[in-house]
């Protein structure tokens, strides 16, 4: 799309107005600098949020974060809000890992104190977070128990010793969506969860230590735990097999939904549903279930990471080792959500692909310790560059239905990564610069080069200048486990 | 009869043409194989029956990969070779029955989510049919 369609509305926000397209129904509300926009203009990030605003029920603005992107149907980065109950939820709008997401878990360890341990730490996480293409995971679950963790989420791993109270208090939704239904969960997906929870898997998902390298919001720091100079822990994971077969199935189940309901898209990867359909109730209870498995999946991982640093710091420190949560976001989820709009309170569904929510101060889900500070955010970087911690802000629910970015942005296709990139050479580089690399596939790696993705401190830039978010601290890898 | 790379930002796109719809189908396979790196063991090849109905082309496309993708990571099995046979006058839209040939796979090196129809048109071309499918990954 040339950039002379938008209309700028400050330094860090522009509008696709309504009038753009025949069939657009919403305006697009775009977080980016002049030089993000340019980086996109050349792909379908655009084109396919102005296709976003085509749902039926959808309310204005559809919006896209800083760290956009071209993906398949709904664009990366991309936030579209559904009246309730008429308006329809789109699985494609969501994304094929459903609830992926990051979980940061703060420690007491100085960097400095722990670098003659961390080839150790890292050889221990990547033997306790399973990973790689097919991963089974640290247990193996009867359906049973799995329709357990449907419907429970990571409510499921603390009545089995994996999880504190502490952890569920501080995860989106207390790590539990009602009304999830395993019933409406395909028998295949079910197949591939059971032999998946507690795994990593492979592509662009990681476990990383960090050091906490600067702190921008000591206030908010201290809520969360974060320390200057001590390690933390990010995961970033989802519903693995499982959510990636809800959604095959739904997608290929709405394509006769959008004939029954006379629903007309530029694109059928965006098929959808009226919520108070039957089509649209089933997907909605099925990707519940599946957001509550990814909970659970990340939960197991945050309880094998913490035996990996209890085995390596344990001897050796105090109680500084322990890992408490700082919080556990999901950034691909279509979740019902009460916002103001001009006065008025509208119930909706807001579609966050490749978006985190970040709620405001005050926001009565957040837990007590957040409630002055707001939602913490996590922003990971690309592996060798900075990973982010930020909070919601009153302008992110004015703005951006309560969502900020989700992390850098690819901005290279993997095919071009892989002829600029030499797996090998890479952990070479970033061992040099003091970062442990634990890889099962030189060439995935080099597929998630930093080269790959935009200046994820330009992203954070963009979205506190423009006031949906507010930075609290930067951390830097030290440990990169990936599959 | 054949499969490319394409251009993608965040996910695989591989552009496939082929002169008859079966034919586009297990050239998508192979392509797909291709891009997530499969290597097929060489010994023990084996057969298995494949039955699916959609309610058009693109979508039996869909569902074919999807199928492929499933057996992959459940079962550990990759094919090459394919008999299929579609039936268009099927009461569904289209029938497709045949039979897959191939191994346990080897080596496997990247994952493949799901296969998208993000816009996925298989369009006739002078020599047979043509289409670009976009992979999640």
């Amino acid at each position: 799309m040339e950039l002379k369609h938008l209309r700028k509305i400050s330094d860090y926000e522009w509008e696709i107005p309504q009038s753009y397209r025949h069939d657009m129904r919403a305006s697009v509300r775009i977080f980016a600098t002049r030089r993000l926009l340019e980086q996109i203009a050349d792909d379908q990030s655009l084109e396919q949020a102005v296709n976003a605003t085509t749902l039926p029920g959808v309310v204005s603005p559809v919006v896209v974060m800083p760290d956009m992107h071209q993906g398949y149907g709904f664009p990366i980065g991309g936030v579209a809000a559904t009246a309730y109950p008429h308006g329809v939820i789109s699985p494609g709008a969501i994304g094929y890992d459903i609830n992926c997401g990051v979980r940061l878990l703060a420690s007491g360890i100085e960097y400095e104190a722990a670098l003659p341990y961390l080839d150790t730490l890292a050889t221990l996480l990547n033997a306790y977070c399973p990973s790689g293409v097919g991963s089974e995971g640290v247990v193996r679950v009867q359906v049973e128990e799995l329709n357990k963790i449907l419907r429970e989420g990571a409510r499921w791993a603390l009545k089995r010793g994996y999880a504190t109270e502490e952890d569920l208090e501080r995860t989106e939704e207390g790590g539990k969506l009602e009304d999830a239904d395993p019933a409406q969960v395909s028998e295949r997906a079910k197949q591939r969860g059971r032999e998946q929870i507690g795994s990593l898997g492979a592509g662009n998902h990681f476990i990383e230590v960090d050091v906490v390298e600067q702190i921008f919001h000591s206030e908010a720091a201290r809520a969360m735990g974060l320390q200057e100079g001590c390690l933390a822990v990010q995961i970033h994971c989802g519903s693995r097999g499982l959510g990636h077969q809800i959604c095959t199935d739904y997608v290929q189940s709405f394509q006769h939904a959008v004939h029954k309901y006379g629903i007309h898209l530029p694109d059928r990867e965006l098929v959808c549903a009226p919520m108070d359909s039957p089509e649209g109730k089933a997907y909605m209870a099925a990707m519940r279930a599946a957001a509550n498995f990814a909970f659970a999946n990340r939960q197991l991982l945050a309880h094998s990471a913490r035996r990996a640093f209890e085995e390596t710091f344990a001897s050796r420190f105090k109680k500084e080792w322990r890992l408490r949560q700082v919080y556990d976001i999901a950034h691909n989820m279509g979740k019902l959500e009460t916002h103001e709009r001009e006065g008025q309170r509208l119930r909706v569904c807001v579609h966050r692909k490749g978006a985190t929510r970040a709620f405001g101060p005050g926001s009565p889900e957040l837990p007590a310790e957040y409630q002055d500070i707001g939602q913490p955010v996590l922003v990971p970087g690309s592996m060798g560059t900075a990973s982010w911690v930020l909070v919601g802000t009153e302008t992110s629910m004015e703005r951006s239905w309560g969502s900020t970015c989700h992390g850098a942005g690819r901005v290279l296709s993997r095919a071009k990564a892989k002829k600029q990139v030499r797996g090998e050479r890479l952990r070479e580089e970033l061992e040099a610069h003091g970062v442990k690399v634990r890889a099962g596939s030189m060439s995935g790696l080099a597929e998630e080069a930093p080269q790959a993705y935009k200046d994820v401190d330009m992203v954070v830039e963009t979205v506190t200048h423009a006031g949906i978010a507010r930075k609290v601290a930067r951390l830097r890898p030290v440990a990169v486990i990936k599959g | 009869m054949g499969y490319e790379e394409i251009e993608h930002t965040a996910d695989w796109a591989l552009r496939v043409w082929a002169p008859d719809l079966p034919e586009l189908l297990s050239e998508a396979a192979r392509g797909m194989n291709a891009l997530a790196g499969v290597k097929l063991n060489t010994t023990n090849r084996s057969s298995r029956p494949i039955h699916l109905t959609a309610p058009d082309a693109e979508s039996l496309l869909v569902a074919f990969l999807s199928e492929l993708l499933y057996l992959a990571e459940q079962e550990n099995l990759a094919f090459d070779s394919f008999d299929l046979n579609i039936d268009a006058k099927a009461q569904d839209g289209l029938q497709l029955d045949g039979v897959l040939h191939g191994t346990s796979i080897a080596e496997i090196s990247k994952a493949i989510k799901a296969v998208t129809f993000h816009n996925l048109h298989i369009q006739k071309t002078p020599d047979g049919l043509e289409a670009t499918v976009v992979f999640d990954v």
